[in-house]
């Protein structure tokens, strides 16, 4: 009886978490005037090719999409090797300096991003790299939490797996292509998906440093959408619902690695 | 710069590369300290600069502490601090509590399906801040949205969730708590996996009953995870930056105008980058205070 109780009061939480998404793919086929029907509608229409074509229509929902998923994938890789280079130099190496560096890259975690964003934009504005896809690349290559997790996994390898293909001759780059990575693999994956929502989900920095529309990434062609006078929340919903989709399957396929890596020390926000 | 493989089967780096034993650490953290050094280090640096100045280009002139006395004296800076402040003395306990409790019963082999809700409550922190905002302007809308729909089955009358000073407060802290508590309560889940279970089991031999096993076993164990998290919440709050720009823009009445938000309105609405600067400082200052005061508490 308690257990059932217990149960209810989870499945109401559990409603309460997923409704509002389950309410927004819904939303997301319905046109602008039936959105706000009252009660609301939690049935799928048939306006979600209508609502598609008119995003294509105001923000050209394919370009953006080619922007954001480049975007995404060129920082998450580039991050994932600076982390695991770096992690790897900081688990396995005696190097002057290394505590050093170590506590630097870290301590820039608590400093708010408030603080680096007036100079990285006068930087990237002074190289003319506003409006480009590097100054939204650029910044991000070098995740603290990233060379964090990289680097208390790598610890967890034994030094004498490495020492072994050392002695067979391989030179640094091999051992950590061939022995290294593949032990990594697990960590590597919950990393990459840690990373690549964060970019995919990135708004105030692309905001700030985009200019031209066609340039933009969907969270900031979204929000220029948003911001228009008279909404057409059809097509804002099929936005909506398309950010959140990638977030979703990641999650269902990733969901052991992500509660790991989650568990390693990210941070709100 | 390339980095030169040694041949298979050599035992030795050739001589003349750049790739030597002494240096291949100092290669690997190469584009780590680099990315920091520009883009943390320095800017870091030149923010303190920026504060001391104002204008910006050829016109940038060192004013001293000019913009400090000024953000004493601001009233607004004071009610962002105000704000941020009581958003976060509301909403980081009830969101822990709630997600403590929720860990529980997740925790709880009483439960049928715990897999399925798991995912469930953890899925609001990861979506991104537009899809997030857009949801919840729409669902907190005054007509036709939804939460006022729900309450209304319950006989409450509609609430102007974003257009009046308290209620968009109170929109705000629940915003906040959808997005964060099932992030909170998979950590205490994990917290709570990780104590050994004969603790239990000799409690229960002793005769302790379930309250006295909670607070004198879960609460202790648990505790270093308290701590982190009411650091990082504490952290996180206080840079709150996103919902009150989608959901509320710092309205109305500037009821749920942050900190950050009003460093962003300063910087990139006005482009007065010393005053910007300015409130950088001041809140890294807040920011780095509270988390060694909560660090310490910690020693204790």
């Amino acid at each position: 009886m308690k257990g059932w109780t217990l149960t209810f009061v989870l499945a109401a939480v559990f409603g309460l978490c997923v409704g509002p998404f389950y309410w927004l793919a819904m939303a997301a086929t319905h046109a602008n005037s039936d959105i706000f029907s009252w009660p609301p509608r939690f049935y799928p229409g048939d306006q979600l090719a209508a609502n598609t074509a008119k995003l294509e229509e105001s923000i050209g929902l394919v370009n953006v999409l080619g922007n954001t998923l480049f975007v995404a994938v060129a920082q998450t890789a580039g991050a994932i090797v600076v982390s695991l280079l770096a992690g790897y130099a900081f688990a396995k190496f005696q190097f002057a300096g290394r505590n050093l560096f170590f506590v630097l890259l870290l301590s820039t975690l608590v400093i708010p991003g408030g603080v680096t964003i007036i100079p990285i934009f006068e930087m990237m504005n002074d190289i003319g790299l506003i409006d480009s896809f590097p100054a939204l690349i650029l910044p991000s290559l070098s995740v603290p939490f990233g060379i964090f997790l990289m680097r208390q996994s790598l610890l967890a390898i034994p030094d004498e797996l490495l020492d072994a293909a050392r002695v067979d001759g391989a030179g640094e780059l091999r051992v950590l292509w061939r022995v290294v990575i593949p032990v990594m693999r697990p960590v590597l994956a919950a990393l990459a998906v840690f990373l690549f929502l964060g970019a995919w989900n990135d708004f105030l920095w692309p905001l700030i440093a985009l200019r031209t529309p066609e340039m933009y990434t969907l969270p900031v062609a979204l929000a220029t959408l948003q911001g228009l006078a008279r909404t057409d929340f059809g097509q804002v919903m099929v936005g909506t619902a398309i950010s959140s989709l990638p977030m979703m399957v990641l999650f269902l396929i990733l969901q052991k690695q992500f509660i790991s890596g989650l568990l390693a020390g990210a941070t709100k926000g | 710069m390339t980095l030169t493989l040694p041949r298979p089967g050599r035992m030795t780096v050739p001589r003349r590369s750049f790739v030597t034993k002494r240096n291949i650490p100092y290669l690997l953290v190469l584009p780590a300290l680099l990315g920091f050094m520009v883009f943390k280090a320095y800017p870091i640096l030149a923010a303190m600069y920026i504060s001391l100045t104002t204008g910006a280009g050829a016109a940038r002139s060192f004013v001293g502490l000019d913009n400090y006395v000024r953000l004493v004296n601001d009233p607004l800076f004071w009610t962002s601090l105000w704000n941020t402040g009581l958003i976060l003395v509301v909403q980081v306990p009830i969101m822990l509590l709630l997600a403590l409790l929720l860990a529980l019963g997740l925790n709880s082999s009483l439960v049928r399906l715990r897999g399925l809700w798991r995912l469930g409550v953890f899925m609001p922190s990861l979506t991104g801040l537009v899809a997030y905002g857009v949801m919840f302007s729409v669902i907190l809308r005054k007509d036709a949205g939804l939460l006022n729909w729900l309450l209304s089955l319950f006989g409450v009358d509609p609430i102007d969730w974003l257009g009046s000073p308290f209620w968009a407060r109170i929109a705000i802290v629940i915003a906040l708590t959808w997005h964060y508590t099932g992030y909170n309560a998979v950590i205490y889940l994990a917290g709570l996996q990780s104590i050994p279970k004969d603790l239990y089991e000799a409690a229960m031999v002793d005769g302790a009953g379930s309250a006295r096993r909670f607070w004198s076993i879960t609460v202790p164990q648990l505790r270093p995870i308290l701590l982190l998290t009411v650091v990082l919440s504490t952290i996180g709050t206080l840079q709150l930056f996103d919902e009150p720009f989608v959901l509320t823009g710092g309205g109305p009445d500037n009821s749920t105008l942050t900190i950050s938000l009003y460093l962003y309105q300063n910087g990139f609405r006005y482009f007065d980058f010393g005053y910007a600067a300015a409130i950088a400082y001041a809140l890294t200052l807040i920011v780095v205070g509270f988390g060694i005061a909560q660090m310490r508490m910690q020693k204790r």
